[in-house]
């Protein structure tokens, strides 16, 4: 009989299953594995191998072998944009983990009959079209729209600060199309805590914060980074938003990588870019996959 | 949860309250517009209906609709099971090999101009029929990562214990999944069937370039993009509210005939 | 698993039925929404016995990137701008012309004949043109704007008030017409100056928009936008106070052209589908309710006088119009541009 394994931090119990069911894994990975690496994995190298090529002059492709395009990419206004980029989604992922958090934490203290709708009710805004949605936050922000509206039957005269066409309104665009995404994927862990545990900190004598800060949340880290993740990828390659919402002012690697492949029809360009890109959020990833693991281990695992 | 207080219990009611009206702000505001009988959104002109009669009949948006949720039902489902598979084996191995991880994580980072390029040409390249089926395809790729994901964020606090009594009881390994570990990842497999839905539903970049030439394989949102040369107009505001207003219906139906409730439970 | 079962079969039929139907249509056209009679294609196909179908694209660059990396595969018409029926013709994805099958290119203006990306309209055919202006609010302003340095350093009261278009070779178009230059300007210094001007006027603008700024002047928001005059007609029948200038500097003849693909497998329709659009009575319907001139004398010389009076710049004569420089696909200098809208996009 397998032993059971001794209480190791993040180990404890999944040594002794591996033992038995160590060939499993393969075959339940193996379609999804099969479906990527079909679909994605080599139609994408074969587009990225163009960031080693010339864009021909009419925006062709011209199969000589160079390096400028990928040196290209150093430019510092290219690095400019991107940190721009990373800023707003950042900060719109930062806010959006908060809110979405909380609203998951909410949506888990209901009664469990509840929360199916609950979630339900929370996606459902998205089922609608991103662009009507995000034209119906046109006419609640613009100058002559509808917060102006209530500002004025509030009896404000004044000149309103410009609200759209602002960084800040492309962040609460962004943050507004994700949410449900973080909410989602706080939910999963939020959804199983075991009451008991809670319970148990606080007949120990710890508070309902500590209890919070110290027991719920290090259990729940992994959708929180989850969801920072989601947002973070989702805004960083968003071109719609600040396009409508920053009425096109702010250049956003999104909206980069689109132009180079139809605007310029330049596809090496293009190409390069996107490989760094991928290279440089493929490192904040495992970056992040890291931070997670140390964050998870050590706790008590639980049904 | 049990043993919060009255306190905490407001408290939450008021987090659900705010983040709601957040969420359904700009919603209503789309709802109103909807009944708005001028064109343009910057003036009411009036309460009217006459929008969504014009809506339905207008045949484009219609079959649009439908392709869209033909798309989105056949990639969650596919993407839901193939990304819970994956996310299941992921959680087993006992090593996480960096490669893997990049691949399950790339369709998230790579750009969708990228991939629906990338798609196309390589579709063009083996003489494939582009349709409704390359959307679907396509849509999986990036459907299921995310599912995945969504799905070892719950497998990270999974107690393995239970796996292991159930085969030492003598169940197969199959059975051990079927009865054992998916009824406890229930919600966050949902949770992220929801999420790959609501993503295929509203997604235009990778629809637009792997969809066919034809009429029958435009979406919802490529129609809706194309529209957009006059600003969102009423007909489209009006299509949105009725969506949503099916989705609540069919909701209110689904809890109706299913009332033992989600599995689980 | 079930439902995975189930769906995988229902998947397969989905799909042979797809496949089946997609063979249905013997013509597709792709084009703007709104660009066509709306029943044109129902009634081409009554007239001809064909069994067309119209696909929309948003974005001239949308439907380019589509046909470049398929090949031009599934489609049979397109509707572009000029300099993108250029790139598709150098690229070797249009069919050339054979004037024969197209017996109505004779109602076209000569001129239209004779256009620079196309000299002879050997792979494009014209279908509707104009020029680039500005579109303002008489009751707004405090005098009327005659050049284009009025958008890029407004007075005052128009300041934060004013567009300018997003599509890059327009926004590029008024600094360059401003400074004096080409709109094809492929000299660096040159275009350094057509960048530090319009990194300037961003302080001003309010936004970049394409598509809502005539809603924008109907509702207020702007006063003063950088339009084309086909849209701006949309703005004038909204509020008769909306009216449409072409600077002192000049503008730009833009054209939007109809192309064969040359790996379309439904050419003789095509064709027929062109001559039907190029017929006047079908074109001058055109003009008279999507408000854009259209190339073709015959269908012009009967326009609505009603509709000319409304929309005065439905009446500017094609001479007036040739003065004005199109839009070429400016071939390596393409990257330059692309770089110098980065810049100007991404300085605060």
């Amino acid at each position: 009989m397998p032993r059971r394994s001794e209480q190791r931090p993040g180990h404890a119990g999944t040594k002794t299953v591996v033992n038995v069911i160590d060939r499993k894994p393969t075959y339940l990975m193996a379609p999804a594995l099969a479906w990527l690496t079909c679909f994605m994995v080599i139609p994408c190298l074969l587009i990225l191998a163009l960031a080693f090529f010339r864009r021909g002059i009419y925006g062709g492709i011209e199969y000589t072998f160079t390096l400028e395009n990928v040196a290209l990419v150093f430019d510092p206004l290219y690095a400019g944009i991107f940190l721009k980029s990373a800023w707003i989604a950042g900060l719109a992922a930062g806010v959006a983990v908060v809110i979405g958090y909380a609203a998951a934490y909410a949506i888990a203290s209901m009664p469990r009959r509840y929360q199916p709708m609950l979630l339900f009710f929370a996606v459902l805004p998205f089922w609608s079209n991103y662009l009507v949605r995000t034209y119906a936050w046109i006419v609640l922000l613009n100058r002559e729209g509808l917060i102006t509206g209530l500002a004025r039957w509030m009896g404000y005269e004044g000149e309103m600060p410009r609200l759209l066409y602002t960084e800040g309104a492309v962040v609460v665009g962004l943050i507004y199309n994700y949410l449900p995404f973080v909410i989602l994927a706080c939910y999963a862990p939020l959804s199983r805590l075991n009451p008991e545990i809670s319970e148990a900190s606080r007949d120990l004598g710890a508070s309902g914060w500590t209890t919070f800060r110290r027991v719920t949340l290090p259990m729940t880290v992994a959708g929180i980074a989850t969801g920072f993740v989601f947002v973070f990828v989702l805004s960083i390659g968003n071109f719609v938003t600040p396009a409508l919402l920053g009425g096109g002012q702010f250049q956003m690697i999104g909206n980069l990588v689109y132009d180079q492949f139809l605007k310029s029809n330049d596809w090496p360009f293009g190409a390069a870019l996107s490989m760094f890109l991928i290279a440089i959020m493929m490192g904040l990833l495992t970056l992040q996959t890291f931070a997670t693991e140390r964050a998870s281990g050590g706790r008590v695992p639980q049904t | 949860m049990t043993g919060q207080s009255r306190v905490t219990a407001r408290l939450m009611l008021l987090i659900l309250g705010v983040v709601f009206a957040f969420l359904y702000i700009p919603i209503s505001v789309l709802f109103a517009l909807s009944f708005n009988e001028g064109g343009l959104p910057a003036a009411w002109t009036g309460g009217s209906t006459k929008w969504f009669g014009a809506l339905l009949q207008n045949d484009d948006i219609m079959g649009a609709a439908l392709n869209t949720v033909i798309v989105a039902v056949f990639s969650t489902l596919m993407a839901t099971l193939f990304g819970t598979l994956l996310a299941i084996g992921v959680e087993i191995r006992r090593r996480k090999g960096r490669f893997l991880e990049t691949i399950i994580f790339a369709p998230m980072i790579i750009p969708d101009i990228v991939l629906a390029i990338a798609l196309l040409s390589f579709f063009s390249m083996l003489n494939v029929t582009m349709g409704l089926h390359t959307i679907i395809f396509a849509h999986v790729v990036f459907n299921l990562a995310f599912v995945c994901s969504v799905v070892r964020a719950r497998l990270k606090t999974f107690d393995w214990s239970i796996v292991e009594a159930s085969t030492d009881l003598g169940a197969p390994i199959l059975i051990t999944l079927w009865r054992v570990v998916l009824p406890v990842l229930a919600p966050a497999v949902i949770a992220g069937a929801l999420l790959a839905f609501t993503l295929s539903v509203d997604e235009f970049i990778i629809a637009f370039f792997t969809a066919g030439a034809g009429r029958d394989s435009i979406t919802l949102p490529m129609q809706i993009f194309a529209m957009i040369r006059f600003g969102v107009t009423p007909e489209i505001n009006a299509l949105s509210t009725i969506v949503m207003c099916v989705s609540v219906v069919a909701l209110a139906l689904s809890q109706r005939l299913n009332r033992g409730g989600l599995p689980g439970q | 698993m079930k439902t995975g079962l189930n769906g995988a079969a229902t998947l397969t039929a989905v799909i042979a039925l797809t496949g089946a139907a997609a063979q249905a249509s013997d013509l597709v056209v792709s084009n703007w929404d709104g660009y066509m009679a709306p029943d044109a294609i129902e009634a081409f196909n009554a007239e001809t016995g064909n069994a067309a179908e119209l696909v929309l694209h948003a974005t001239n660059e949308e439907i380019m990137g589509k046909l470049i990396a398929s090949d031009g595969k599934g489609y049979d018409v397109v509707f572009v701008s000029s300099p993108f029926a250029e790139v598709l013709n150098n690229l070797g994805l249009t069919e050339t012309l054979d004037p024969a099958k197209l017996p109505n290119l004779a109602n076209l203006y000569p001129a239209a004949m004779e256009l620079s990306h196309d000299p002879g309209n050997t792979f494009s055919v014209p279908y509707a043109w104009g020029t680039t202006g500005l579109c303002y609010r008489a009751d707004m302003v405090s005098e009327a704007p005659d050049s284009w340095m009025d958008l890029l350093q407004p007075a005052d009261d128009v300041s934060g008030k004013t567009t300018m278009l997003a599509t890059d070779r327009w926004l590029l178009a008024a600094g360059q017409l401003a400074k004096g230059y080409s709109v094809n300007e492929t000299d660096e210094a040159k275009m350094g100056e057509v960048r530090d001007l319009l990194i300037d006027a961003k302080g001003t603008l309010l936004a970049y928009d394409d598509t809502t700024f005539y809603a924008k002047l109907v509702s207020g928001e702007a006063s003063l936008v950088h339009a084309w005059d086909g849209w701006c007609n949309y703005g004038i029948a909204e509020n008769a106070e909306i009216k449409y200038t072409i600077p002192s500097e000049g503008s730009d003849l833009w054209v939007d052209t109809m192309v064969i693909l040359k790996a379309s497998e439904n050419k003789d329709a095509a064709y027929d589908f062109i001559n039907y659009i190029l017929d006047a009575d079908t074109h001058r319907w055109a003009a008279e309710n999507i408000l854009y001139k259209v190339p073709n004398q015959a269908a012009m010389d009967g326009l609505d006088p009603a509709v000319l009076e409304a929309y005065p710049n439905m009446g500017m004569a094609p001479e007036k119009m040739l003065k004005f420089e199109q839009l070429r696909d400016v071939g390596e200098a393409q990257r330059a541009y692309a770089r110098l809208v980065s810049e100007i996009r991404a300085a605060d």
